[in-house]
């Protein structure tokens, strides 16, 4: 139906902008707007409180991209991304099959595996720290029993690192399982017992049938964990303030602590703009083999 | 077809089914049951060796140490405030642009959505250096509006919602229309109370993650009695540097994960059909 234009459309307009302008400017103003000034105050050498600023052009980049250190943030963030998305991946699955059984009490198990997703970063790091703890902790206290004494998770750079994924898989695997569990569900039966007829025994099952099937869930997993893992920051502050030793220093970690530790606001804009365009880079790559898979499925 | 408790598969499903299910309940209640267990122990039960892993009484001394050095109290409210500001404006605009997107006739609504849409791309901490400098040049440093305005910018409840809205009846409001209801009046009084479950669940989303927010509230605080609860954790931790005071920090973990715990626990279903919402293609 063709409508009149005139006072209908205009009132039709105003309408719209005044729902929808509150939260534009919002977005405007705390998430586009500090988009462009990263890109200004990274070409600054300035200090955070400080009322002067020199502009230095790329040094800032120049610095990062020629100081050994960087490469090592680059380094563990990699490996911290690596580690932290196929566990939580693996592990979820695994999970995610043993809570699709039609038994009881799969209920109860379902919301304990999820619940720590839920839970402050903070708190959750606090808890693990006091497990983790060398001569108090609940972990040292069952490696005694056993007879043995386990590394040393404070001060290792190393082991440091392990016990961060290993805290960070326990928190975020239940956003894997559930949502593997979703995918499982969804799974016709029909083809599993047309297989298992044919004779296919459980492993074939699997690797044959249910894994491809599954495939856009693991996609989808793929890139909400792996965005969500180079934004982890709670866990790292809390429980190894980016040391010992730099050895669990990533990305964003170094986005923080440059500003709000070192109070170098320009360099840490710079990494602050690094750290952007690899998201990006990701999520546009990512985006564009999405694309294709859906034309497929 | 057997039943799971026929005789005969009784012991494969107990084996098969139950003990992977088991393993991991424990591994996922244990470290939280820790917690609450060691927020009861007396010092001396806490570094004694070997471990003793259940105090002789429940010592709630730890609870007074942990609100003497934290203002807890005060910290809590501060987060109950931070929590229902916070995700009440952002789910009430939410809501708003969501149904104008959805309902109302404009020429660049597309441009509009595609703007909405590339910010859950771009993490809040790149945002951080200079919406700091901003609100502490507003005044912003330890106050409430410091630390919520900023969060309210948020993409995901109106995409959310967007979603929802899209599979709205149209006849519903076409009607309404016809009978000369506002805008205004067809978002309250027809769109809303159908949506309510999407909304419930963009809700409680907003209520774990402004709970839980921790980042930006650390940077924009720094008096501890403007503080929400997880920053006056680390507070407590600053204090206590010898590891034999963990009684008292778990007794202060306690106080920021037992209240999101119990939301949870009644809403569990809202909660994770919100965090997985896209997951799968219905």
């Amino acid at each position: 139906m063709r409508r009149r234009f005139g006072r209908k459309h205009a009132r039709e307009y105003l309408t719209f902008v005044a729902f929808v302008l509150p939260n534009i400017a919002l977005i405007a103003v705390f998430i586009y707007r500090p988009l462009i000034s990263n890109i200004y105050y990274s070409m600054l050498d300035w200090r955070l409180g400080s009322a002067t600023a020199k502009i230095v052009g790329l040094a800032n980049y120049v610095n990062w991209f020629t100081d050994p250190g960087s490469l090592e943030v680059i380094r563990i963030t990699v490996i911290f991304t690596i580690a932290t998305v196929g566990g939580s991946m693996v592990i979820g699955l695994a999970l995610a099959l043993a809570l699709n059984q039609r038994i009881p009490g799969t209920a109860f198990a379902r919301s304990a595996v999820f619940a720590p997703y839920v839970l402050s970063g903070v708190g959750v790091g606090m808890v693990w720290l006091f497990i983790f703890d060398p001569t108090y902790g609940a972990l040292s206290g069952i490696l005694r029993l056993l007879g043995t004494s386990g590394p040393d998770w404070y001060l290792d750079r190393n082991w440091a690192l392990v016990m961060l994924i290993i805290v960070y898989v326990w928190k975020n695997l239940g956003y894997a399982a559930v949502i593997y569990l979703a995918g499982l569900q969804s799974v016709p039966n029909d083809l599993l017992e047309a297989a298992q007829i044919d004779g296919a025994g459980g492993s074939k099952r699997f690797f044959k049938i249910v894994l491809p099937l599954l495939s856009p869930t693991t996609f989808f997993l793929l890139v909400t964990i792996v965005l969500n893992s180079l934004q982890s920051f709670d866990l790292i502050r809390i429980m190894t303030k980016g040391g010992p030793l730099d050895g669990t220093k990533t990305l964003i970690y170094q986005v923080y602590e440059e500003a709000f530790v070192n109070g170098r606001a320009g360099y840490s804009s710079t990494v602050a703009i690094i750290l952007f365009v690899v998201l990006l880079l990701l999520t546009v790559g990512q985006m564009r083999y999405l694309e294709r898979r859906v034309h497929y499925s | 077809m057997h039943g799971p408790f026929s005789r005969q598969n009784l012991k494969a499903t107990l084996l098969k089914g139950y003990l992977p299910l088991l393993i991991a309940t424990l591994v996922m209640v244990l470290p939280l049951l820790w917690m609450i267990i060691s927020s009861f122990k007396l010092r001396g039960e806490i570094i004694s060796m070997p471990v003793q892993w259940l105090p002789h009484s429940a010592y709630g001394g730890n609870y007074t140490i942990a609100a003497d050095k934290v203002p807890f109290a005060r910290d809590f409210l501060n987060s109950i405030i931070v929590t229902f500001f916070g995700a009440g404006i952002k789910v009430v605009l939410a809501i708003l642009t969501a149904y104008a997107l959805v309902f109302i006739r404009f020429p660049f609504k597309r441009v509009v959505f595609v703007l909405i849409l590339v910010t859950l791309m771009v993490p809040p901490q790149i945002a951080m250096v200079p919406n700091y400098v901003f609100i502490v040049g507003l005044g912003g440093m330890n106050t409430y509006w410091g630390i919520i305005l900023p969060g309210l910018a948020s993409a995901f409840g109106t995409f959310l919602l967007r979603q929802q809205f899209m599979t709205f009846p149209q006849s519903v409001t076409e009607a309404a229309e016809i009978d000369g209801a506002s805008h205004w009046k067809r978002l309250w009084s027809i769109v809303v109370p159908i949506s309510a479950p999407a909304i419930a669940t963009v809700t409680l989303v907003s209520i774990v993650y402004e709970w839980n927010d921790y980042l930006w509230p650390l940077v924009i605080i720094d008096d501890p009695h403007m503080m929400t609860l997880p920053v006056g954790l680390t507070l407590l931790q600053n204090v206590e540097a010898g590891s034999s005071q963990w009684g008292v920090m778990m007794a202060g973990t306690v106080l920021v994960i037992v209240p999101i715990l119990i939301v949870f626990a009644m809403l569990q279903r809202y909660i994770v059909s919100g965090l997985t919402q896209g997951a799968v293609k219905d």
